[in-house]
């Protein structure tokens, strides 16, 4: 591992005054030690989060208040996600492993990288890990990657099972540098690839993410996430469905949908929600909705399968959906 | 799996350990840089990776106090400074689980836990399980059960496991096979762990 300063600050404002080009900040270690080792990130600079006051499980008027640094075990078991927000409860819990879930934040979930074979080796070709570089994945092995939202220059799937039901819900991520605060939705928070797979999102140099609000809604308490994957646990996502209703009777009201395991970010599929809505909840209205799900998808040399896949675990996710009903 | 892992205490010369031993020695005397961070703030330590940092810990109940390179693991902490051996390296990826440790109660991978991140906490290894003689229930179960082979994943599995059953997680097989599903055994010896996790969460209980 390369040589760094270490600090520990005990209030957001000492650590945004400690990051900016070439820092890290450390929360659970999951993805930043780990890629630490590989040399895959090499901070000049590690700033220990874990000090600052950045916790909290909250349920207001507003929606869930989750501090950055609640740990993903313990968001899971919590009461009201569980109640009102059952898809995030069941997105962490199909995430990593127990120790790793007791380790990692809410926030560095957000952030953690991709799990491309290539970017995660130093010897190989990588556009995200070394701009300019050319991707590995392109032509050789690619069975995991994604079909949506790929470029030329990278088709690295995003990891995160959470941040997939985050973004079906509409969250909202709340971030400080030592200029102010801002508020970014979260599907907007993620930048695809295109020519600069090594930019992942819109944070500015030094942005600490602080926590994340989702909104309270008429569809979230109806929701289920569901992910398919080649071993039934401890693994990521070939593909999985963040799927929420809204009921009027026996009728789809409205949907809010997200997908993962296909897409170099969370992927929402709005058109599929729309045409979801107003429709009885039957299995012609699911195989008819899911028929533009994989619209736009460019299939690599061994992934063509998760085109199909896509619109299976959509179809499944609905029919879960209605029978719990 | 190192293959030097067992020879460790047996192997003539200078071995790895006391090569890292030394060295930690020698640089108890390097000073901490203090720099002014902020405004209203404190002081905020700013450390160098030449620099160690001061950490106490409650290792297994006793109080420990040593400096560690803010790059070295909780796992290379227990192993080569204080010499806590059954904490096992197995990937140091976090993907085997072998390193599982618990801090303040949670079973963690301490491969991926820096050291210098567990100040003034409390770490519990394989070695802090038993009570004198009388092995933990989980320990107990697993030689009745016959829960390994080689036992290299072994102190893992058990931290693990303990670490479920006060999570309350431990109700069923099912539930017992998902949430150890980080902890690897190389030998398949996963029919008898659970087995023997079932068995160990009633005397737990």
């Amino acid at each position: 591992m390369r040589a760094y300063t270490f600090t520990q600050p005990r209030s957001v404002r000492e650590a945004v005054a400690h990051a900016g080009e070439g820092a890290a900040f450390l929360a659970g270690g999951t993805t930043l030690v780990d890629l630490m080792k590989l040399d895959v990130m090499a901070p000049t600079r590690v700033v220990d989060i874990n000090r600052l006051p950045l916790r909290g499980i909250k349920l207001d008027p507003d929606g869930l208040h989750i501090g950055a640094l609640e740990r993903m075990s313990d968001v899971a078991v919590d009461r009201n996600v569980r109640r009102d927000y059952p898809m995030i409860a069941q997105a962490l819990e199909l995430s990593a492993s127990a120790q790793l879930r007791n380790m990692a934040s809410i926030g560095g979930n957000l952030l953690q990288r991709t799990r491309c074979g290539y970017f995660r080796d130093v010897t190989t070709p990588c556009n995200k890990r070394e701009p300019g570089s050319g991707c590995s994945a392109l032509t050789r092995i690619n069975r995991t990657h994604a079909i949506l939202g790929t470029s030329d220059d990278c088709v690295a799937t995003h990891p995160s099972d959470l941040a997939v039901a985050l973004v079906a819900l509409g969250t909202d991520v709340h971030l400080a540098t030592a200029q102010g605060t801002r508020t970014v939705p979260l599907d907007t928070f993620y930048a695809l690839p295109g020519s600069t797979p090594h930019v992942e999102n819109v944070l500015r140099p030094g942005e600490l993410v602080t926590g994340i609000t989702v909104p309270r809604s008429m569809w979230a308490a109806n929701s289920v996430y569901l992910k398919i994957r080649d071993r039934q646990s401890y693994e990521f996502a070939l593909a999985s469905a963040a799927v929420a209703f809204e009921w009027r009777g026996r009728t789809i009201k409205q949907a809010r949908i997200a997908v993962g395991g296909v897409g170099t970010t969370p992927w929402p599929l709005p058109a599929v929600e729309r045409a979801l809505a107003g429709q009885p909840a039957t299995a012609d209205t699911f195989e008819a909705a899911v028929s533009t799900a994989a619209d736009g998808a460019r299939p690599l040399s061994q992934n063509a399968f998760k085109r199909e896949l896509l619109r299976r675990t959509l179809v499944r996710a609905f029919t879960v959906l209605a029978e719990s009903r | 799996m190192n293959p030097s892992e067992n020879a460790d205490d047996s192997r003539p010369g200078v071995s790895r350990r006391s090569v890292l031993g030394g060295g930690a020695a020698v640089a108890v005397a390097v000073p901490l840089l203090v720099t002014g961070a902020g405004a209203e703030a404190a002081p905020v330590a700013e450390v160098a990776s030449a620099d160690l940092v001061p950490i106490k810990v409650e290792v297994n109940g006793k109080p420990v106090s040593v400096r560690v390179d803010p790059r070295t693991t909780l796992l290379d902490t227990l192993r080569e400074e204080l010499e806590l051996t059954g904490t096992k390296k197995g990937c140091d990826r976090g993907q085997c689980g072998a390193c599982t440790v618990h801090v303040d109660g949670r079973r963690v991978l301490s491969c991926l836990t820096l050291a210098a991140t567990v100040d003034e906490r409390e770490v519990t290894t394989i070695e802090g399980l038993a009570r004198g003689d009388r092995l933990h229930p989980m320990q107990q179960a697993f030689i009745e059960r016959d829960g390994l082979q080689c036992g290299f994943c072994t102190p893992g599995q058990i931290m693990s496991a303990v670490g479920m059953v006060h999570e309350g997680h431990a109700n069923s097989d099912d539930e017992i096979r998902e949430r150890m599903s980080g902890n690897i055994c190389r030998c398949s010896c996963y029919p008898f762990i659970v087995d023997a996790i079932r068995d160990a969460q009633k005397v737990m209980r």
